[in-house]
């Protein structure tokens, strides 16, 4: 067999991608750097509760690299092309293999965290367009936006209810996509094991929540007037 | 015990099937859920109407061909077991039970509740054997397995392959089957010469398929008649995964997936054919 031309089909990371286990691998992956990412974007922002010096200070450290910079964009930018792409191609795949829907359907020991990945998915990524609009380009939500104030864009963004309750529901969401998917990637990377696995569920919980009390912790301080 | 059925009728693959409600007046506590079945075909005959199919052959719950969907849950409410052992005392009097064949593209509908399940037949000739010498049968014990290697085989070996993983599934993935068959073979030495075609090809065979993928949500292994662990699962993408990154040639084996039946009219047509 090798000698056979290889086509597109013999193409490894071609047939990798093709299998649903390989989109899951891809997705697994993609999932730790994003989830990487999270956990060091809510430990960073949580500076704020230090002062605007500080706060400013960070953001501009941030931006003093730029290779550093766009190297972190480039890798983010690719990983959440890939994690979408495979999950709208699984999900289209999940709806070929059942087209005759069952008339009664119970779920009997699913959380509801991995249930509604489909859906959590979607709205975190409609959230984190808004995000980027409001907070990096400075488009929308922030009246006064202005490059380089990131503490006096953050108070003013979330001075507005309506602005902090869509961020504060987003968190809730991403909170449930860690839940389910920070053990799951270990499962479809091939670790399970009856010791470790229910740790690794605690983690997931764990994380997730620490995760979001971290974000959701601005917008009420800011509503709040702890920060101002 | 009085129960109310709405069973799914269909004659046919290509005809429209719908759910049909049955009184039972007379049910039995003792019966299992085939059995009640089994009378209610009993009065369907007698009063000239045509019988539900159902697929059923060792009814104590080891040959995997039973199984359908009870109130939503495969195999119904109660746990690790299939339909044939499911007593009617799991049921209240006056309960309404919607039943319904496996639903899944992979698993074409043939008639009633009896669905095509010979994916799963194609998924374990892709690759679930090993490769043994011929000649004089070789010394018992030959090759040492440690004890809980053996019991782990054996575990996932228990897969019977009725298809309740797929159907409880919400992507209608056969990962659990298709993890149990690689795991049996796979954490055995006998298992190890094979071990990365074996993942490769089985994989293959149920994307192949038409099955969904998995998000390791834990509905199949709950609904499993034989408790077969999310384990298995892991283990299989860890197989593919090493096997996929480590292969040095395209080599798979694969199936063509079909669903016409060679049997029937060669019968009919044929009175020298033999099967």
């Amino acid at each position: 067999m090798g000698t056979i031309a290889l086509g597109v089909r013999d193409n490894v990371a071609a047939r990798f991608w093709g299998s649903t286990n390989g989109k899951k691998a891809v997705m697994a992956v993609t999932g730790l750097i994003l989830f990487g990412f999270v956990m060091g974007h809510m430990l960073g922002n949580l500076q704020i509760f230090e002062g605007p010096v500080a706060f400013n200070d960070y953001a501009k450290f941030l931006r003093s690299v730029p290779l550093g910079l766009w190297l972190a964009r480039i890798v983010l930018l690719t990983s959440v092309v890939l994690h979408v792409t495979a999950s709208v191609q699984l999900v289209l795949r999940k709806r070929r293999a059942r087209p005759v829907a069952y008339a009664s359907k119970e779920s009997i020991a699913s959380t509801y965290a991995s249930r509604t990945m489909y859906w959590s998915g979607p709205i975190i990524l409609a959230f984190v367009i808004y995000h980027l609009l409001q907070f990096t380009f400075g488009v929308t939500g922030v009246p006064d936006y202005q490059e380089g104030e990131v503490y006096r864009n953050v108070v003013s963004g979330f001075g507005q209810p309506a602005i902090a309750i869509w961020y504060i529901v987003s968190m809730l969401l991403l909170c449930l996509h860690l839940r389910h998917g920070v053990w799951s990637m270990f499962q479809t990377l091939g670790v399970n094991h009856p010791r470790y696995t229910p740790i690794l569920r605690h983690g997931a919980t764990l994380f997730a929540v620490v995760v979001a009390i971290g974000f959701i912790s601005i917008p009420v301080s800011v509503l709040f007037g702890w920060v101002s | 015990m009085r129960l109310t059925l709405h069973v799914w009728r269909q004659q046919g693959p290509r005809t429209k099937g719908r759910l049909v409600r049955y009184q039972m007046d007379n049910v039995d506590h003792e019966m299992s859920m085939l059995e009640c079945l089994d009378v209610l075909n009993e009065e369907l005959i007698g009063k000239g109407d045509e019988p539900i199919a159902f697929e059923h052959d060792c009814r104590e719950g080891i040959c995997g061909s039973c199984g359908f969907m009870i109130n939503g849950v495969a195999h119904g409410p109660a746990r690790a077991t299939t339909v044939c052992q499911l007593t009617m005392r799991n049921f209240k009097d006056g309960d309404s039970l919607t039943i319904e064949p496996w639903r899944a593209s992979a698993f074409p509908l043939i008639k009633d509740l009896v669905v095509d399940r010979r994916s799963f037949d194609r998924i374990v000739a892709s690759g679930g054997y090993i490769s043994v010498s011929t000649g004089n049968a070789p010394d018992a014990n030959a090759i040492l397995v440690p004890k809980d290697i053996a019991d782990r085989a054996m575990d996932a070996a228990a897969c019977i392959g009725c298809g309740a993983c797929v159907a409880a599934c919400p992507n209608a993935s056969a990962a659990l089957f298709t993890g149990a068959k690689i795991s049996h073979l796979g954490v055995l030495p006998q298992g190890q010469p094979e071990r990365h075609l074996r993942a490769l090809s089985m994989v293959a065979q149920a994307n192949l398929e038409g099955f969904g993928g998995c998000t390791n949500i834990g509905e199949c292994t709950a609904v499993c008649p034989k408790e077969i662990p999310l384990e298995v699962i892991a283990r299989m993408n860890r197989d593919y995964i090493a096997a996929a990154l480590s292969q040095r040639d395209a080599e798979v084996n694969t199936i063509r997936p079909f669903t016409e039946w060679s049997t029937g009219s060669k019968l009919v047509n044929d009175p020298h054919a033999t099967s």
